[in-house]
């Protein structure tokens, strides 16, 4: 890139420069400085550092391949990104009204959070269930919670995501039975249902059925999608929760483009063509602490992704090949100690992830280390969103970032790692059997303790945590109490509907799944079937445990 | 109430607290051993060990469960090893046992190896003391087979099942660690993985010469523990063994050897104890040592008069 | 020999966030602890049920879903009907203060928020759990 001239006198200056530094007393704080996954940094970057880059093959212009600076032309010039804050807790009466405030004050997507035995595929009537039932999301429990949950919420002008995997085919069919009862034809929906069941057996542990029929039903819901639902991202695939496991920045980049690869050949494999499916997947990343390695992460993570798509797996469509992305703030990397300071740390992680080319972000709330976040802590949460968007002026040009000598080193460092980690997971077998075989799951253990080792000899400052520690600290933030009185509620509701509802319609649909889930039959129609009869999800997983069995827990250490 | 009352009485916290102090070698082992002493010698010890990762435990989860489900009353002693850095131990069987949880014909109890000098043979021999004496009808030992003192817990088993799986490298490990020696019933797990046809030929042909010299068939079977295809064929095996010892007499024969290698180590337990006591406390050592400095003395020659002095 | 501490650790309920409880696992067999890793999705039953059979000296449980308050009270009264009071029962996870309170007027021990030295969690057992055990003679 550079002319031979230009670099031996840059050559020349250097030494003289580090020369010079050498003679300075006192020079570094410390002997070595490393990003936040270890990665050493230097004490200077500049064209020497990226000497072989090629500006057309490696960054190119906004909007165009390889994408490194955004997957628009315009970026956030044209749109903002979506202000999706992640929620849901108690009935689904009380998350309806959530989801009127956030729209209130200015939200522009929703974003839904199951509890537990809703993310499980167990009824809140569930002996597993007890104590559970509302707390970290909403309950769900039937097609009749789905439209309490958006009851005067028009499923054809919002777009919902919702964060669901195991049970992820049984959502969507209750979310076009939902828009069907608005009038609101399954075309039109437009959203996302997360479905990545692959991280859940590396990172989130929340899956139900063992991998390989959980991956029959996803390529079910991408065909279904593909002819029916032109405008829903069936998937998302996710790094947040690898990240959040422990895993440094490359193996949540490496890990989780890894799944992305793993889907499409699913795809493939199922006979869908490339172009066809894959414009619709999209993917959701962490953004942590490290302000320069996270942003490194999105540019690296576009660049890999269109390159892969359009040299090994052929698609032709340009919309195949962008990596459109989903962020949330790091939720390990708040404190319960000073609890405000959070708010600095997700504004911080925030910003990042719009430097970093995101399309939606939720920003965590202060209080999220104490409980599930109470109304003020979210209001803060979204007005950080618009500050960044309206205040900062970091909006006005594609990647401002683009050609910074140390931005564009980390990100091609960032690119070579993840291949690394590839090859590696070629080497084993792929990805299923990496899942088998603990292979992911012992690199983030590992990650985890030695991160955590590095804050205990204080390698790494977390402030509040381990320097500038306030003694006797007071709480001074209204928690959210979720009252035991919604699980009675959501028991009774469901024992109820089994009674209230069409018991031979429920019986027939169930059979009809069955034999399509024991068959090749496209699952999909079937269940939403069974939704519109108001079998519970409980009764629905069942059946389908029944035909495919259940995961256990794999050995890991 | 004692703790051998509360014992005999049934009560479990009290078995806990018996396998405990012989464990911990204490200073109660020996009374401990002399109370139960005649009420042992009932259950069927069942040893299982094979390299890590072979799915022993997932094998044990399977197989216990079928003993319980016939209403027999199941111990299971598993073996992890304890970090030579920290002397601490990770002990995560249970995670793949997870289907005995509440099953109250099932008694699971996790154990460390405690280091070479921490007397894991003889432990684990007296904790299964401890669970014949309680009313077991099956004692499952689970030990990963990678050195000398966890061989020596699997051969306090009547039947001795070495586990592989057909990853690579198994059957190099299971010959250089003297599996091969100790099996009576050996299992291919994982069998739907690649290279478990193979395996099992391999298994075969190295058996052949211990099945020509002796009269016991030495069964190879394939297992996928997860699924629990061939678990059944396992028990089989397991039960037919043990009606190959009942002829004849060779389970009196096996366990009089299995007992004289228990008397040999609580001997050499012994011995090394007071060898290190004096070492410590005993004046005369110094003085001897003081001799052999100023070569008055060879240190064979001061070992000599030590020994002859234990001897008068 | 002497007696090592041995700690029997889970993840009670359907939340699947192990991390934390990984990481306090490995640190504690760093400390020379022996830990009874137990996984994800016990019950208060099957918790108390291996605490006994492995003669724990401490139970830690990771809670970040929310059902504290169900799930380790059921566990300290399943410890008391089975006479297994000696056993300490901890934790830690996403606990309210106000909650933690109340827990510890139900019996039980120290409950560590996120952001917790693992040497301040083995600290706190190698002085809780000694002398915790009134054991009957062995005769």
């Amino acid at each position: 890139m550079y002319s031979e001239e230009f670099q031996a006198k840059l050559k020349q200056q250097r030494k003289q420069w580090e020369d010079a530094l050498t003679r300075e007393p006192g020079r570094c704080r410390r002997d070595a400085f490393t990003t936040l996954s270890g990665a050493p940094i230097q004490g200077l970057y500049t064209p020497a550092e990226i000497e072989g880059a090629d500006y057309f093959r490696d960054l190119g212009l906004p909007g165009e391949y390889p994408y490194t600076r955004g997957i628009r032309r315009t970026m956030y010039r044209g749109r903002l990104w979506t202000m999706r804050q992640f929620s849901g807790f108690g009935a689904p009466r009380q998350t309806n009204e959530r989801y009127r405030f956030l729209l209130r004050h200015g939200q522009t997507g929703l974003s839904v959070a199951f509890d537990l035995p809703t993310l499980m595929g167990r009824d809140s009537d569930d002996p597993l269930s007890e104590g559970e039932v509302g707390k970290c999301g909403v309950a769900v429990d039937s097609l009749r919670d789905m439209e309490i949950l958006f009851d005067g919420i028009d499923l054809g002008k919002i777009t919902t995501s919702m964060t669901m995997n195991g049970p992820a085919p049984i959502f969507l069919a209750m979310y076009v039975a939902a828009g069907e009862k608005q009038g609101v034809p399954a075309a039109q929906l437009a959203g996302t249902c997360q479905t990545d069941i692959l991280k859940e057996y590396i990172a989130q542990k929340e899956w139900i059925f063992p991998p390989a029929p959980s991956m029959r039903l996803i390529v079910d819901m991408m065909a279904f999608c593909t002819r029916r639902m032109p405008k829903y991202n069936y998937i998302s695939i996710s790094g947040y929760h690898i990240r959040e496991a422990g895993a440094t920045a490359v193996q949540e980049l490496a890990f989780t483009l890894a799944d992305g690869f793993a889907y499409v050949e699913a795809g493939i494999r199922g006979g869908l063509p490339v172009d066809e499916f894959a414009p619709r997947l999209s993917f959701f990343f962490n953004s942590h602490l490290d302000f320069f390695e996270e942003i490194a992460k999105f540019r690296a993570a576009r660049r890999i992704w269109a390159r892969r798509m359009r040299e090994k797996y052929q698609a032709r469509k340009p919309e195949s090949w962008l990596l459109r992305f989903h962020t949330q703030t790091a939720g390990c990397s708040l404190t319960a100690q000073q609890p405000e300071n959070n708010i600095a740390r997700t504004a911080f992680q925030g910003l990042a992830a719009v430097l970093g080319g995101t399309q939606s972000l939720h920003t965590n709330s202060m209080d999220e280390t104490w409980a599930l976040p109470g109304e003020k802590a979210v209001k803060i949460a979204l007005r950080t969103q618009q500050i960044i968007a309206h205040e900062t002026g970091v909006t006005h040009t594609p990647d401002p970032l683009g050609g910074s000598y140390f931005v564009e080193a980390l990100t091609n460092r960032m690119e070579a790692e993840a291949e690394k980690y590839f090859a590696e997971i070629e080497r084993r077998g792929g990805v299923l059997k990496c899942i088998e075989d603990g292979f992911f799951q012992k690199e983030i253990a590992r990650s985890a303790f030695e991160y955590q080792q590095a804050l205990e000899r204080k390698e790494r400052i977390h402030v509040g945590v381990n320097e500038f520690v306030e003694e006797e600290e007071t709480l001074d933030i209204p928690l959210l109490k979720i009252d035991e009185s919604v699980a009675r509620e959501q028991v009774d509701g469901v024992r109820k509907l089994r009674q209230s509802r069409d018991g031979a319609k429920v019986k027939g649909a169930l059979e009809a799944l069955r034999r399509a889930a024991a068959g090749t039959e496209n699952t999909l129609p079937r269940l939403i079937d069974c939704v519109k009869a108001y079998a519970t999800e409980g009764e629905i997983v069942n059946v389908l445990k029944e035909v495919y069995g259940e995961y256990r827990e794999p050995a890991w250490f | 109430m004692s703790l051998l009352e509360k014992f005999f009485a049934g009560d479990v916290q009290a078995l806990s607290s018996l396998i405990t102090e012989v464990e911990s070698r204490s200073d109660g082992c020996q009374a401990i051993v002399a109370a139960i002493y005649p009420r042992t010698g009932r259950a069927c010890k069942l040893g299982i060990t094979g390299p890590p990762g072979a799915g022993k435990s997932s094998l044990v989860d399977r197989f216990a469960g079928e003993l319980a489900a016939e209403s027999r009353r199941v111990g299971i002693i598993a073996v992890d090893p304890t970090s030579p850095f920290s002397g601490g131990a990770f002990l995560g069987d249970r995670v793949r046992m997870r289907s005995l949880a509440g099953n109250e014909n099932v008694y699971i109890r996790s154990m460390a190896s405690r280091g070479a000098q921490g007397g894991l043979s003889v432990a684990t021999f007296d904790a299964c003391l401890v669970l014949d004496a309680f009313g077991k009808d099956w004692i499952i030992m689970e030990t990963v087979g990678v050195g000398q003192i966890e061989l020596d817990v699997a051969q306090h088993a009547d039947t001795v099942v070495v586990a592989l799986s057909p990853e690579s490298g198994d059957s190099i490990q299971a010959s250089k660690a003297g599996l091969m020696e100790i099996g009576d019933v050996f299992v291919v797990n994982k069998a739907d993985r690649e290279g478990a046809t193979n395996l099992v030929t391999q298994l075969n042909m190295t058996l052949e010469v211990r099945r020509k010299n002796e009269p016991w068939s030495y069964p190879v079977l394939a297992t996928v523990a997860t699924t629990g295809q061939g678990v059944a064929e396992l028990g089989q095996a397991v039960r037919r063994h043990r009606e190959f010892l009942g002829r004849h007499d060779r389970l009196a024969v096996r366990r009089k050897t299995q007992l004289k290698s228990q008397l040999r180590k609580i001997l050499e337990d012994r011995i090394r104890a007071t060898v290190s006591r004096r070492f410590h406390s005993d004046p005369d050592w110094d003085k001897l040592a003081d001799r052999v400095y100023l070569k008055q003395e060879t240190p064979y020659g001061a070992a000599d008069r030590i020994l002859a002095a234990w001897r008068s | 020999m002497e007696r090592k501490i041995r700690v029997v650790l889970a993840k009670p309920g359907l939340d699947g966030h192990d991390r934390g409880l990984k990481v306090v696992a490995t640190a504690m067999r760093d400390a020379g602890f022996e830990v009874i890793y137990l996984g994800l999705r016990q019950t208060p039953a099957m918790i108390a049920e291996a605490a006994i059979q492995e003669d724990a000296d401490a139970i830690g449980l990771s809670i970040l879903s929310g059902a504290h308050m169900t799930l380790f009270p059921r566990t300290r009264q399943l410890l008391a009907e089975k006479g297994a009071e000696h056993i300490l029962l901890f934790g830690g996870g996403i606990i309210p203060k106000e909650d933690m309170g109340d827990l510890a007027k139900a019996g039980v021990g120290r409950l560590f928020g996120p952001g917790t030295p693992t040497a301040e969690i083995i600290a706190y057992l190698k002085q809780a759990v000694p002398g915790r055990r009134k054991e009957a003679p062995v005769v």
